[in-house]
């Protein structure tokens, strides 16, 4: 394996390919693009969270100046109009009947979004309302009617084998475990027992949904989104309308945030009806208070118990999840997969059960938000660490240590085995963050891990064209949704074909001329489409190489590779003049191509263990309840950084969205309505939040089956921040936080009701 | 309506519907889309553009009201020769964005301050960017950025 200080381009924070138009303005967004002939569609919205509609009426709005035309749920003879990867059961407008408040209920397809927008009023809608339900213990209730009367088909993508779709209002279910947990209770030294709550939340991709559909003369379709994964829209799109998967070309321009939430079909089937009805090409931009209405986390209520020997040692967890999943599937039952099995945490347990279910009710269907299920559990799962460490006897930082899985050992049974040095990393954590040091009062510190299944299904295929002149395309089916993935990817051609960086350019995403990529998710980017971006080059090689003999006129054995091209003696050749001497024509180019699969080193799930370490220190405000970040330190141990200094952002910014459902993000429903779905109601973290000191560091044993050791990142710091904070608290106050976010008025209340206690 | 107003540096006449907002005006009549819509509450900062060197959110503020004043949008903040600001060379010198969706708006926003008061503090620094978010960064990026924009802009001076 080259050493680390060998790299030229790989392991270096080089510029940011999609750096100048992000700061000059010139980067397109599709929200920034328009077509020629295009119009603009608006959608008319449920008032309510469960209604049959009786009837639409739309001959007004019709007749309204520039509107073009008007789509119903009674408009989609002859299409699939059901879509959903995991289960098709989300009808692209409704059909008959409303399941949330905020349901497209129909679309004004008009020359101008403004006759768009004022022809919604023209439209009558019938309502028969239903009693709405609302809450996952309600959906569960015996005698409580299905919110989907129907059995839909499973989404018949591959890799998505295990979607069953489950009776009553049960969305998903997924039973996890191994050993024999009751008698590892019996006979438990100490037990730590109890229910918590994680908010539901909102991503707030400050990009709003977008997409621009296009349907030509030839029954072609080009959709232009700010989807994550353009190759699923593409599935659900084709599927919708019957067409071959060349027939549909998915094509993502910059991103404005994505964070989970814009992963999977959004609004692309819908946009693409408007364009089949109006035969023009449409676009639909989103607000920001129609996204709140379009996807969100799913909150999780856990019930979760864990159990230690007299020596301390962990034998057992059980925990009980229940999502709410809200109206449709999305991708609710692989966030029930996962947070099934991240619940475990990146510990060796003997005996494990776990019982996960996602739930459908009439609320805003929740679907993928970063960390994919592993920030509702990590809060339960680690802050039990630490009441489980106290009732043992044990420092946090000595009970995780005595109870952390090493490299190499498996927490899963069957799973691949941990390919992280976690110990290490938590041990990092608590020297960076001085956990020796005296604490100021009401200030408390903790140190937090989680480890989780990433990457997702293994299905990645890459391109490079490597020209004459020296240049080299990369052509990838990733989406730059901010995270560096086209800087990375062209550093890693860059490296590997030994040319500049500056000569490498980055293709995509655009279904129609890249090859297949699932997904951009589960932070797998740098993992599998590196190492795919890394053995097209590699493939390249090989066949340059064969042609060489043929250039010097000697067999391959003779001829020694050197940073970009060959040697023969005093002779050396770069890839390109030997391409050009090839082909004696000047402008040629071939292909390398890599098709990675669930194969070889790559048929263990997960494809890697994505790490989460963080530390705080918090100094809470005792008069108003407000916590304060003192320090933040975080650990990313990816195996190898391609782009240092965009990984430590990466490890900084799922830090920071962490602090948001820990400590004010929550959306909250009064009834059927969503009461704060905009940005004045709905907090993030601001500048002011920042902590007053942070501290990022790598660790990188090149441990992954990435590109030269590596694995993603991303994902991990969002999931043990809110736990990290919780514990923290309780250190500086002694009172134990089961609900987030943990707002000043909470956290007041509790410290209140403590002093009570106390007199 | 028809009004004039110098917009990154030039003046203009610009002819649009008396309810139009300065981002609807500047990205739909002028396609100047650096400016970036997602709130539309004033709440985000990331429509920021300046108007007689104040921010302001073009979300929100009818075009109307730029009549003979000065708009600075972010494709106006680099020299005519290319060369870049230096806030805008700091944010790429730190990585201060990741999807760039907030981007415009924080050079802007920082670019006001700067303009202002080069020396501005740490907290005085925060206080007047609380008004843009980002939700990919941490912000701590950004902070860096603005620091090293404002050291350079004093050594100019």
């Amino acid at each position: 394996m080259k050493p680390l200080g060998e790299f030229q381009i790989v392991n270096h924070s080089v510029p940011r390919g999609d750096g100048i138009p992000k700061v000059t303005g010139s980067a397109i967004y599709t929200s920034d693009m328009t077509l020629e002939h295009m119009s603009w569609a608006k959608i008319l919205r449920s008032p309510f969270a469960r209604a049959r509609i009786r009837s639409i009426d739309v001959s007004e709005a019709k007749g309204q100046p520039g509107v073009i035309d008007v789509l119903t749920g009674g408009d989609l003879h002859g299409l699939h109009p059901y879509y959903g990867h995991g289960v098709k059961d989300h009808p692209l407008i409704a059909i008959g009947q409303v399941r949330f408040v905020g349901e497209p209920v129909a679309a004004v397809i008009a020359e101008t979004e403004l006759a768009a927008q004022e022809a919604l009023g023209k439209i009558a809608v019938e309502y028969e309302e239903m009693k709405a339900i609302l809450d996952v213990d309600t959906a569960m209730a015996e005698g409580t009617p299905r919110i989907h009367e129907t059995d839909f088909a499973d989404g018949s993508f591959r890799g998505f084998d295990d979607f069953p779709g489950a009776a009553g209002n049960i969305c998903q279910a997924v039973h996890v475990g191994w050993g024999d947990v009751d008698a590892a209770f019996a006979s438990a030294a100490h037990i730590a027992e109890g229910e918590f709550y994680f908010p539901m939340v909102y991503a707030y991709a400050m990009e709003p949904y977008v997409a621009i559909a296009d349907f030509d003369s030839k029954g072609h379709l080009t959709v232009y989104s700010s989807a994550q994964h353009p190759f699923m829209v593409r599935h659900d799109v084709a599927h919708v309308f019957g067409l071959p998967l060349n027939s549909v070309r998915v094509i993502v321009p910059y991103i404005g945030g994505g964070y989970g939430s814009k992963s999977y079909t959004k609004i692309e089937p819908l946009v693409a009806a408007c364009s089949w009805k109006a035969g023009r090409p449409v676009k639909l931009q989103l607000s920001v208070e129609e996204a709140f209405l379009t996807t969100r986390g799913d909150d999780a209520r856990v019930r979760i118990r864990t159990a230690t020997d007299a020596n301390g040692n962990l034998v057992a967890r059980q925990a009980t999840i229940h999502l709410n999943t809200g109206a449709y599937a999305e991708n609710s039952p692989m966030v029930c997969r996962k947070a099934a099995n991240r619940i475990v945490g990146p510990y060796r347990i003997p005996n494990v059960k776990i019982d996960c279910f996602a739930v459908y009710t009439n609320t805003v269907p929740a679907s993928s938000y970063r960390g994919l299920g592993g920030a509702q559990v990590t809060f339960p799962g680690e802050s039990q660490m630490d009441e489980l460490a106290e009732k043992a006897g044990y420092e946090p930082l000595e009970f995780r240590l005595k109870n952390l899985a090493q490299s190499g050992e498996s927490i899963h049974p069957g799973m691949r085995p941990i390919d992280a040095d976690i110990p290490g990393d938590i041990r990092e954590a608590s020297r960076m963050l001085n956990m020796d040091r005296p604490l100021a009062a009401g200030h408390g510190r903790s140190v937090c891990c989680s480890a989780s299944d990433a990457g997702a299904h293994p299905v990645t295929l890459a391109m490079v064209q490597v020209y004459a002149d020296g240049a080299v395309s990369v052509l990838s089916g990733s989406t730059e949704i901010g995270q560096g993935s086209h800087t990375v990817l062209t550093q890693i051609a860059a490296e590997e074909m030994g040319v500049p960086l500056e000569k490498v350019r980055l293709i995509g995403s655009d279904t129609a001329v890249t090859l297949f990529e699932r997904s951009t998710g589960a932070s797998r980017t740098t993992t599998l489409m590196g190492r795919a971006v890394l053995e097209a080059c590699r493939e390249a090689i090989a066949q340059i190489k064969a042609m060489a003999e043929e250039v010097f006129a000697v067999p391959q054995e003779k001829l020694v590779e050197e940073r970009g091209g060959l040697r023969c003696g005093e002779i050396y050749l770069t890839w390109a003049q030997i391409l050009e001497k090839y082909f004696m024509m000047e402008g040629c180019s071939i292909v390398g191509r890599a098709y990675l699969r669930k194969a070889g080193d790559l048929t263990l799930i997960p494809v890697f263990w994505e790490i989460g370490v963080v530390g705080v220190e918090i100094a809470l405000d005792e008069e108003t309840g407000k916590i304060l970040l003192d320090s933040l330190v975080t650990i990313g141990d990816v195996g190898l950084a391609i782009h240092p200094a965009m990984t430590e952002g990466q490890d900084l910014g799922a830090a920071t969205m962490g602090l948001g459902a820990g400590l004010f993000e929550e959306l909250i429903y009064d009834g059927q309505q969503l009461m704060n779905g905009s940005m004045l109601e709905y907090r993030v973290p601001r500048f002011s939040d920042l902590a007053t000191h942070v501290e990022m560091k790598l660790v990188q044993n090149r441990d992954g089956v990435g590109p030269y050791g590596a694995k993603g990142g991303g994902e991990g710091a969002v999931n043990p921040i809110s736990p990290c904070i919780a514990n923290a608290l309780y250190r500086a106050t002694g009172v134990r936080m089961r609900t987030l976010p943990l707002t000043p008025e909470r956290v007041w209340k509790a410290l209140q009701e403590k002093k009570r206690q106390v007199l | 309506m028809q009004i004039g107003f110098e917009l990154n540096g030039k003046q203009v006449t610009l002819e649009f519907e008396q309810r139009e907002t300065l981002a609807e005006v500047l990205r739909g009549r002028c396609r100047l889309t650096g400016v970036k819509i997602s709130c539309e509450a004033q709440v985000c900062g990331s429509c920021t553009v300046l108007v007689d060197g104040l921010p302001v959110s073009a979300c929100t503020l009818l075009a109307y009201e730029v009549r003979g004043k000065r708009v600075t949008t972010i494709e106006g903040v680099a020299e005519e020769t290319g060369r870049l600001h230096p806030l805008q060379q700091a944010f790429l010198d730190h990585f201060s964005f990741q999807c760039g969706f907030c981007t415009p708006g924080m050079i802007l926003a920082a670019k006001a301050l700067l303009d202002e008061n080069s020396a501005a503090t740490e907290a005085e620094i925060v206080a007047h960017m609380n008004g843009n978010l980002c939700r990919c960064t941490g912000y701590l990026p950004i902070l860096k950025a603005i620091r090293q924009a404002a050291a350079e802009i004093r050594g100019q001076k």
